[in-house]
């Protein structure tokens, strides 16, 4: 019962359940990844697991289900059962998040307890055995930086979880905050004493309520088990709500806020580390990386290392969404190639898929024929992408890339802090640039004024954002050439997204003259006779979902109708 | 004492609680009023100018007051590649307001937001924090009509 289950109504289907099933035990757990098939059931039997799939509150699925009916079961369509490697997910979706008996029960908390048996600086050591890099994004080797905070000497030290997962198409750390909360905060128990922080926060989103609710409940029962006794000292634990600023996903950005100040980042150095929260030496991690602390502990750094390639090291979670059949959360080994990703987990067909935009509105698009690469830091950034936090969104054949550049400087512009002038106005004037583009009043030359802009904006800015805000337009520009061109150039969208370059026409050989359309279209645009006035259509595609005979579609601008 | 005075009184006057009792004015009364933002500036001795600069900077204050049930458009990538902006078209059709408006009679107010992270149901809307997956223009309208009836 995460978010995504909630929203398909998992609530409903569990009390439908609790009420009219008494002989068995129901339990409400976190995200197990297929968010497809929600709202999910899983029944425990003598013979392993069996699944069912958009589970509704009727008597028939309590039926079926108690029967163990074969035919409604979730059958695993894809490989993506061989592909996983379950680490840090392992207990998602086992057990009942907000329990701290369960969670203990499956080996929780050992790790701390082993963890405070050891000197902090093996600790450490162990996690720059690892070689566990930062999910978030950046990549940087998080036992080198434990060891920076390790190294100061202060009466105070501030430990922050960065749990601000801004990137449109990501939801890998609300699914562990909702799922296994107990997991993030051992990991950062652990890192607090490792490095001798003595405040902690955990600096969410306020967009994840149930993230926010399970945090607190787990804080609760860590404060009344004494589990923030290391050994000889006390650590506090605070949630601290994010209030919807992407930028605050950077470390300085989110010190600011923390204190109370607008997110807007600074530079570096000095580094958090020597300087952070109100000036006390200050480690910053994202969810993902505390998650799996526990797992470096508890089997050993080389064992860790021995998972991935050489340089990333351990699994990854991803998140598909998009134009994907099997939408939801994987975990898989660092190493793996795009095109395992997209064709044998998320399920979509050779050919139907024409990129995957990796890395949120910093990363880019890698397009189908490069689907061999590898999934490791080093060899997406070479591609002009990044890793990022693991958002992983399908874009079909049937998109237009201008259009989607365009979205995400939509979006990077509007969340600039506005400190740096190439950010604020440069991620602006090229949004203004792909806004004429998708419109039809693109010029050739616009095209090399964007690529400069970009490298421009790249250099000037201070911080990730505007350091890689350029990236989605950079990306498509590299690879998707053509159709800039044939926006520019023919006025064309070949994928007929761009409102402006398309016109919306009836085929009247088919039409059975229904009137659906007519009465349905909210701004009148078709005529008694069925011709789309296409100077007043809006293109709301309403006609389109209302027609029974499929008649009514999008035709290139000026192409062809010869109607209009 | 208004509306932020209760609200107040719990919270250390460390300015790290700023935004926090921003958060829990808006909560309480939907938005941050004039009056609450001076009794803030004034709790954490901030100037007020530069508590209604932390205010422009989050987008989740609002400086207005919104209407009965908040209409929050999923713009995530997600959502967007599965059509928001033609969802949003519908709604504007359906109510007549657009984003970042409210209706004359004060039930409906639109906006935007970034990513309400049910990617896997694109595109969603959410209605006062009820969140609506899978829509298509029937589904849409169902929503908004059953909102409309219960008023």
């Amino acid at each position: 019962m995460g978010s995504c289950g909630l929203a398909a109504g998992a609530a409903q289907v569990f009390d439908f359940f609790r009420k009219n099933i008494q002989e068995i035990d129901i339990i409400g757990v976190g995200c197990i990844g297929h968010c497809y098939a929600e709202p999910l059931i899983e029944v425990e039997t003598e013979n392993g697991s069996v699944f069912y799939e958009n589970v509704q509150p009727k008597q028939e699925f309590i039926d079926k289900i108690l029967r163990l009916d074969d035919s409604s079961r979730l059958q695993f369509k894809s490989k993506r059962s061989d592909l996983e490697l379950i680490k840090v997910t392992k207990l998602a979706g086992r057990i009942n998040p907000v329990s701290l008996a369960e969670y203990r029960q499956n080996g929780g908390y050992t790790a701390l307890e082993k963890a405070l048996s050891m000197k902090s600086a093996d600790i450490v050591g162990e996690v720059k055995i690892s070689k566990l890099r930062g999910r978030g994004g950046g990549g940087f080797p998080t036992g080198l930086k434990w060891s920076f905070l390790h190294a100061k000497k202060s009466d105070q030290k501030i430990l922050i979880c960065n749990a601000d997962e801004g990137d449109p198409g990501a939801f890998m750390d609300r699914s562990l905050m909702e799922s296994v909360p107990h997991q993030i905060l051992e990991g950062m128990l652990i890192a607090a004493h490792a490095t001798g922080a003595t405040q902690l926060f955990i600096y969410c989103r306020a967009e994840y309520p149930l993230a926010i609710k399970h945090l607190k409940i787990a804080i609760d029962q860590i404060i009344e088990n004494k589990l923030n006794h290391l050994n000889d000292r006390q650590v506090t634990i605070k949630i601290k709500e994010g209030a919807g600023a992407f930028v605050c996903g950077e470390e300085t950005a989110m010190i600011h806020s923390l204190e109370g100040s607008r997110g807007t980042p600074r530079f570096r150095p000095p580094y958090p580390t020597d300087h952070g929260f109100k000036g006390y030496p200050t480690l910053i991690n994202n969810v993902e990386t505390f998650a799996n602390i526990p797992i470096i502990i508890n089997e050993g750094g080389k064992k860790f290392a021995s998972i991935g390639t050489e340089k990333s090291t351990g699994t990854k979670l991803f998140a598909l969404a998009g134009d994907v059949k099997y939408t939801g959360l994987v975990e898989v080994p660092m190493g793996i190639t795009i095109g395992e990703i997209v064709y044998e987990i998320g399920g979509s067909e050779k050919g139907s898929i024409k990129a995957v935009q990796i890395g949120g509105p910093s990363g880019g698009c890698i397009p189908s024929d490069l689907f061999d690469t590898r999934i490791d830091y080093d060899s997406l950034t070479s591609l002009g992408a990044i890793m990022g936090s693991g958002g992983l969104i399908f874009i079909g054949n049937n998109r237009c890339m201008v259009e989607t550049a365009r979205y995400f400087l939509d979006f990077t512009a509007r969340e600039s802090c506005g400190k740096c002038t190439f950010c604020r106005i440069g991620t602006k004037r090229m949004l203004e640039c792909l806004e004429n583009i998708t419109k039809g009043y693109g010029k050739p030359e616009d095209l090399q004024f964007l690529e400069d802009l970009g490298i421009k904006i790249k250099k000037g800015s201070l911080c990730g954002l505007g350091q890689t805000a350029p990236n989605p337009v950079l990306s498509t520009l590299r690879y998707y050439i053509n159709e800039y061109r044939s926006h520019v150039i023919d006025k064309r969208c070949e994928a007929l997204i761009c409102n402006a370059l398309v016109n919306v026409f009836i085929d009247k050989s088919k039409c059975i003259e229904c009137g659906l359309c007519r009465k349905n279209c909210p701004v009148d645009a078709i005529s008694e006779d069925f011709v789309v006035d296409n100077d007043i259509c809006t293109k709301c595609n309403s006609c389109i979902e209302v027609c029974p005979v499929n008649t009514i579609s999008r035709v290139p601008r000026g192409g062809t109708s010869g109607q209009n | 004492m208004s509306e932020a005075g209760s609200v107040l009184q719990d919270l250390d006057k460390d300015r790290s609680n700023l935004i926090k009792a921003l958060q829990l004015v808006q909560e309480s009364a939907g938005y941050v009023s004039n009056a609450a933002l001076m009794q803030i500036s004034e709790y954490f001795s901030v100037a007020p100018v530069e508590v209604e600069g932390i205010v422009s900077f989050y987008a989740q204050f609002k400086r207005v007051k919104p209407g009965k049930n908040v209409i929050s458009i999923c713009d995530g990538t997600a959502c967007h590649i599965k059509g928001a902006s033609l969802i949003s078209k519908w709604i504007t059709d359906e109510i007549g307001i657009r984003n970042g408006e409210t209706d004359q009679d004060g039930l409906f107010s639109l906006q935007t937001v970034a990513c309400l992270g049910c990617c896997s149901l694109a595109p969603v809307i959410s209605v006062n924090g009820e969140v609506f997956g899978n829509l298509d223009r029937k589904k849409l309208l169902r929503v908004l009509r059953q909102y409309k009836k219960i008023g």
